[in-house]
């Protein structure tokens, strides 16, 4: 009894102690003169370094309002929850894919009537990063940084292969035609040195038949996975299952480690040429410095001359979630993001191209990327290529992923493939249009 | 009678905090969950009836059929091995051996691993290329299979998984075990019978209710599997052979925003599991023994 007596206390008295160290280290200065915006961003690492640094600027350049920043994993999903509970951020660091559905869902506001009372217009942008936050003729977002692709490739491999270094390949044929020459093999005749793989890094599996003109819908109400110019993507695709034998592919492709890790398989030369963002630099900065690469615009299908200079482009975007408390304030630091000052310390922070028109020469001289040039022509490029602004895309794009899979272990052809994409995707399209119409959201 | 109506007293008081919590936390969210199933719900606009659409539509989705028969197929091999492989661990960590406490730690230890660290752990061990696993079955000339990319590997794959964490089930065995009672054994061992006899016919029948509480958690449990193959397997890859149930109602919920969808998809769930353990405990009753008596 008297152990228990002298316990209980003890124990009351560490805890109370945990709980007054943890508020005082946790606990932010709270300034009540101002007008405090939460800003939940999903970055980690030195992305969120580099916005907490633009948050920083701001919150110094007034006196008005405070932006209370904090880094949520799975921002996406926890941003739904809080606006259906009622408490939303009131900014939120979303993927440019997620507007449609966002919108679609009624849980991010039209912007455009602050774009108009802060002078913020499409013209401060390069097309498509403004395209990105537009849908059904309303502005939903605003850039906080963009991305766009090309072709890395290792100049020590193409060398290795007697190919001149200087020339990457410029049509998809030269890109399989190198690629073969790259590509080695171990004594048991597993895969050691791949020139290409169309499945690394895997995000944009959707996009190879756009590259040969395909489109994903026509923008209306009709899924097009499998129009002609989509399965003669899919099927240059598959030709490399072909090429290197699809299990072969499925084993050497499982030694790789992740993307931002010193096993990516491009940093460790296993695969000679990849599809990547412009960030790419920076894993090879970070993991793998000495590795001699160069970039270049990627190849196109030679039938398809048109397609010279495409890339995919996408961005992160700042959205303000319905129910927002403080949309206006909130506007206003979306709007200190996009001047030329702030947003060119964010891109160069984040290591990225930046999304405006106008780009001034201290960003060219100060980015680290030697090809930050190539990335952002290749963004102004009339052939990019973007992910459908579809509510359903999260689903739809699942699908393409499935239909890729099958034709690289070749339990499909590609028309088969696309053909059940197809089939399969139309009906919940319609469905969704319908319940859009019936809630009278759309005619 | 009086005796028995004290313990069903006692019985329901020491149910009654998981009762409040129901009641207080869950009830709602269960009950409403009903109702949203018959509409179109995305959690962000007010709910919209569509009556007996999101089932229907179930019933017309092959995914739908493609999830029920991968976790059909995954819960027939992996549930078995499961109780099988408990009951002999069991049996083995019961026998009387030096350094049992060793043992037992040694075999219930891995269960107590996170599930998100398993997965990671065994994706690893799993690799095609330089795995663990694949390496030492190299070293035996053995065709090394592709575990994580071959649509064919990759159930067998979780199955294996799955048994990693069989120390919980050992552990409910092995108090089981320790209360047959020795004097059954010893009438049984004067009487002549064998080890195999001993354990058939005195051991099994009265190990038979912890033995059916298992496979009742076992039906439960791998009908539900997500966490390790959501990690292992993103979008239930290879070619959707480790797309579970769970999984697919997952994304409905969360990814594609379909609650109504969704919640059909977990009342559907919760039927089947029901039946499953109604048909359980009925096919049990005859070989079921409680406390030395038949039921």
């Amino acid at each position: 009894m008297a152990k228990a007596g002298f316990t209980v206390p003890i124990l009351a008295a560490v805890v109370l102690t945990a709980w007054w160290g943890t508020e005082r280290i946790t606990r932010t200065v709270y300034d009540p003169t101002r007008i405090h915006v939460t800003y939940w961003e999903k970055w980690t690492g030195f992305e969120f370094q580099g916005i907490e640094a633009v948050v920083n600027d701001f919150n110094k350049s007034q006196n008005r309002i405070h932006v209370d920043l904090l880094s949520i994993s799975d921002v996406g999903n926890k941003t739904l929850l809080a606006v259906s509970g009622g408490v939303p951020p009131d900014v939120a660091g979303l993927w440019g894919p997620n507007v449609a559905q966002y919108a679609d869902d009624a849980a991010i506001q039209p912007l455009e009537g602050y774009c108009n009372e802060f002078g913020v217009k499409a013209s401060d942008y390069i097309p498509v990063y403004w395209d990105i936050c537009n849908y059904n003729g309303h502005v939903y977002a605003l850039p906080s940084t963009p991305a766009s692709t090309a072709l890395y490739y290792n100049r020590d491999l193409f060398q290795k292969a007697g190919l001149d270094p200087n020339k990457p390949p410029e049509t998809l044929e030269e890109l399989v035609a190198m690629g073969d020459r790259i590509t080695k093999r171990r004594s048991d005749g597993r895969l050691d040195v791949a020139g290409f793989l169309p499945a690394e890094p895997g995000w944009w599996n959707w996009a190879w038949g756009c590259v040969f003109g395909g489109r994903l819908w026509d923008g209306k109400g009709k899924i097009t996975a499998n129009e002609p110019e989509n399965v003669l993507g899919f099927q240059w695709v598959q030709d490399f299952a072909k090429r290197y034998g699809p299990e072969d592919v499925q084993v050497f492709q499982s030694g790789f480690g992740n993307y931002a890790s010193p096993e990516n398989a491009f940093l460790t030369s296993k695969v000679a040429m990849e599809l990547h963002g412009v960030y790419m630099n920076y894993n090879i900065k970070m993991y793998r410095p000495g590795l001699n690469w160069a970039a270049a615009p990627f190849p196109y299908p030679k039938s398809r001359p048109d397609m010279k200079g495409w890339a995919i482009a996408d961005e992160d975007v700042l959205v303000i979630p319905r129910g927002a408390k403080h949309p206006k304030e909130a506007f206003e630091f979306i709007r200190y993001v996009q001047s030329q000052k702030a947003m060119e310390k964010l891109c160069l922070l984040h290591r990225k191209n930046s999304p405006l028109s106008h780009i001034s020469d201290d960003f060219w001289r100060r980015h680290e990327h030697p090809y930050i040039r190539l990335f952002d022509q290749l963004a102004r490029s009339s052939k990019v290529i973007l992910s459908p602004k579809m509510g359903i895309w999260p689903e739809y794009s699942e699908e393409l992923n499935n239909a890729f899979e099958e034709i690289m272990l070749m339990r499909k052809t590609p028309q088969q493939a696309l053909d059940y994409v197809t089939t399969r995707m139309q009906p919940k399209l319609d469905q969704y249009l319908e319940r859009l119409r019936r809630r009278g959201e759309v005619k | 009678m009086k005796e028995r109506r004290k313990g069903k007293i006692a019985g329901l008081l020491f149910a009654c905090p998981w009762f409040v919590g129901l009641s207080l936390f869950m009830a709602y969210p269960v009950c409403a969950s009903v109702y949203l199933s018959f509409c179109e719900y995305s959690v962000l606009k007010p709910p919209m009836w569509v009556g007996t659409e999101n089932y229907r539509d179930l019933f017309h989705d092959e995914l739908f059929w493609t999830t029920i028969k991968n976790t059909g197929l995954y819960a027939i091999v992996a549930l078995p091995f499961g109780v099988l492989l408990g009951i002999f661990l069991a049996m083995m960590l019961n026998s009387k051996v030096r350094g049992l406490a060793f043992y037992r730690t040694i075999f219930f230890l891995p269960s107590l691993l996170p599930q998100v660290s398993l997965a990671v752990l065994w994706l690893w061990v799993f690799n095609g290329d330089d795995g663990v696993l694949n390496e030492f079955l190299r070293m035996l000339h053995i065709t090394a299979p592709n575990w994580l990319s071959d649509p064919a590997w990759s159930k067998p794959a979780l199955v294996l998984l799955s048994l990693w964490g069989v120390g919980n089930a050992v552990v409910i065995y092995l108090a089981g075990l320790q209360d047959v009672p020795v004097q059954l054994l010893e009438a049984a061992e004067l009487d002549g019978a064998s080890a195999w006899a001993k354990t058939r016919h005195v051991t099994l029948p009265m190990l038979s209710p912890v033995i059916l509480f298992n496979v009742i958690m076992g039906i439960i449990g791998t009908l539900q599997v997500f966490t390790v193959p959501y990690i292992m397997f993103p979008g239930g890859s290879p070619a959707r052979s480790t797309y579970f149930y769970t999984m697919y109602l997952f994304d409905n919920a969360f990814r594609y925003n379909k609650m109504g969808y969704a919640a059909a998809m977990g009342w559907i769930m919760f039927l089947a599991i029901l039946v499953l353990t109604l048909f359980a405990l009925k096919v049990s009753e005859r070989h079921v023994y409680y406390g030395g008596e038949a039921k």
